[in-house]
């Protein structure tokens, strides 16, 4: 497939034409691709639970009554430590594919066999950082 | 192929950049409240809102807060163009992140300085 062609000034272009399919259901899943949707997902829920983060962090600087409300819910609803350990494990794993999207800028794990190691170092420290913060809330 | 007048920047090469700016800017404040949190478990409202009241701390709340809208306009700008293909829906989806982000940063600011 061509997919790059020569301007007026000699210069190699992408060609925008290209054949694109981004539908999940038929496109093959390997690990770097599971990850990397899982970074979209979390980055999703993210915008979504930040609603409770800045709801909590609203109502903890709001007064000392505001500020026990958050504690107390924090240490005894089920409900309260199950979102904010949701939240911040969509966190944890956004963090930890972020760093190694930092670290494919720069040019590291882009090998086949290193991407896909990175990939699934991605998934064992984000959920070791996940099993963390669950222990941590609970 | 969607027609880019939405992106944050209105260039490919400086939503990226910006994305990586405010990435650094959220992953360092994410960093420092986590460890904040853990080494005072004992925190008391007058400690939290003391911290809340010095001056480094707004301006790096408030540079967290920024970060928080360009980054998501950037990552769910870049996820509607990819799997919403109709205009309006994708234009609806893109209105309704936009006054999120909005309201977010405008209730951040709020709580910071309403002290």
């Amino acid at each position: 497939m061509i997919d790059h062609s020569i301007d007026k000034n000699g210069v190699r272009v992408v060609n925008k034409k290209r054949p694109v399919n981004l539908d999940i259901a038929t496109i093959s899943m390997p690990v770097t691709a599971i990850v990397s949707i899982l970074h979209r997902v979390t980055g999703v829920i993210l915008f979504v639970g930040l609603a409770f983060l800045f709801y909590a962090f609203d109502l903890s600087l709001d007064s000392q009554e505001g500020f026990d409300q958050v504690v107390n819910a924090l240490q005894t609803s089920f409900i309260a430590k199950f979102i904010i350990w949701g939240v911040v494990s969509a966190l944890m794993y956004h963090f930890v594919a972020g760093i190694k999207h930092l670290f494919m800028d720069i040019g590291y794990f882009e090998e086949l066999e290193s991407g896909q190691l990175a990939a699934k170092a991605n998934l064992v420290i984000a959920a070791i950082l996940i099993l963390v913060v669950g222990v941590w809330i609970w | 192929m969607v027609t880019q007048i939405t992106s944050f920047g209105r260039s490919g090469l400086y939503d990226w950049m910006m994305q990586r700016v405010s990435a650094i800017v959220l992953s360092l404040y994410t960093v420092f409240i986590i460890g904040y949190l853990v080494m005072n478990p004992e925190l008391t409202y007058d400690q939290w809102s003391a911290l809340f009241e010095a001056t480094w701390m707004r301006i790096f709340t408030l540079m967290t807060l920024l970060s928080i809208g360009v980054h998501s306009w950037i990552g769910l700008w870049s996820i509607s163009t990819d799997y919403l293909k109709a205009t309006g829906v994708r234009f609806f989806f893109q209105s309704l992140c936009g006054l999120a982000m909005f309201v977010y940063i405008t209730w951040g600011v709020q709580v910071l300085w309403g002290l």
